[in-house]
């Protein structure tokens, strides 16, 4: 095999990031949103034990479009169940996020290739 | 005589003003392409004979919030004052190249989407000044998506109420039972924003929900 492709072989890899429930509860909010864009900029998917509550989400939204920019990195794909229960104000001042899974990569990589109520399918490129 | 029904008249437009209910602020959330600023224009061209923007099949028409403040709707036995806010359409990705599939230039089509970017961070901004929202969906699309889970998370944390439009009902494979399925919770009003089919009882919901 030659260098060429090594570096092909090698440029296929993908890393992903399962970060515990246990990690994510002692992080602020901005503290798990830069580690999330930190990876996701970085081409890595990373997996959420617990997700984020939805302010969380909306906050995560929100900066991911401050990274945005013309060059390689066109935004996230994120990927959780809906959720089955309204969350209580109090949970989210305990900011026990939620017990959903949750993946996140980079959009350009992680594509949904159908999301139903209790199934996600995904492919990683 | 006069002098007293001017006085009358001068009463309670006082009392009016001082014990008038404020308008609520109702908040035109969903994803890119889901008719939001078409039901904008369909609500304000049914009750001010304005509109409030431009419709268009590429993806993030609307780039900043627009707003129409005091739009009384209003129909047989109902009636309900609204500063009507229309957002841009959220999303978690924005890709230029996107938009050059429409026929744009590439200075073009990044200039939109930086646009869209700084909308999609304005639209997000203002759910905290919200008395409630309308999520507007595309009834032929999936409706386990990102955006509308983070909206319907985010008014649910508010403890804000929320009507579901599943929208372009008039286009074949338009489901709003998938949509109903999907967050049994709410409310779900199927329409066509386009044709008006429908429109009436949204316009009954949006008044017992918000008034």
């Amino acid at each position: 095999m030659d260098h060429m492709d090594t570096d092909t072989q090698f440029a296929q890899n993908i890393q992903i990031n399962m970060i515990s429930a246990s990690k994510l509860q002692a992080m602020s909010t901005m503290d798990k949103i830069r580690l999330i864009l930190d990876d996701v900029t970085s081409g890595r998917i990373v997996i959420l034990e617990r997700g984020l509550d939805p302010r969380e989400e909306a906050q995560l939204i929100e900066h991911t479009m401050l990274k945005i920019r013309d060059t390689a990195f066109y935004g996230i794909e994120i990927q959780s169940y809906a959720r089955e229960n309204k969350p209580s104000p109090w949970s989210i001042l305990r900011r026990n996020g939620d017990n959903r899974v949750t993946v996140i990569g980079p959009a350009n990589r992680l594509k949904t290739v159908k999301k139903e109520k209790d199934v996600i399918s995904a492919v990683i490129s | 005589m006069a002098l007293l029904a001017e006085l009358k008249d001068s009463l309670s437009s006082w009392l009016g003003h001082v014990f008038r209910k404020k308008a609520s602020r109702i908040g035109i959330y969903g994803p890119p392409n889901a008719g939001k600023t078409t039901l904008a224009n369909k609500v304000l061209m049914d009750f001010t004979g304005e509109t409030i923007g431009a419709v268009s099949n590429i993806p993030h028409e609307t780039r900043r919030v627009r707003r129409r403040e005091g739009v009384m709707i209003k129909g047989e036995g109902y009636s309900v004052t609204l500063d009507i806010i229309d957002t841009p359409g959220l999303a978690t990705k924005i890709d230029f190249h996107d938009f050059m599939s429409f026929g744009m230039t590439e200075e073009e089509a990044k200039r939109r989407a930086k646009e869209a970017t700084e909308g999609v961070i304005e639209a997000i901004k203002w759910m905290d000044n919200l008395d409630g929202v309308l999520l507007v969906m595309d009834s032929t699309e999936d409706p386990y998506t990102q955006v509308n889970v983070t909206v319907i998370g985010n008014m649910e944390a508010r403890r804000l109420p929320m009507l579901i439009v599943a929208n372009k009902m008039d286009l074949p494979g338009a489901s709003s039972d998938r949509i109903k399925g999907a967050f049994p919770q709410h409310t779900v009003v199927p329409i066509s924003a386009l044709n008006g089919k429908n429109i009436g009882l949204l316009y009954e919901t949006i008044a017992s929900r918000f008034g």
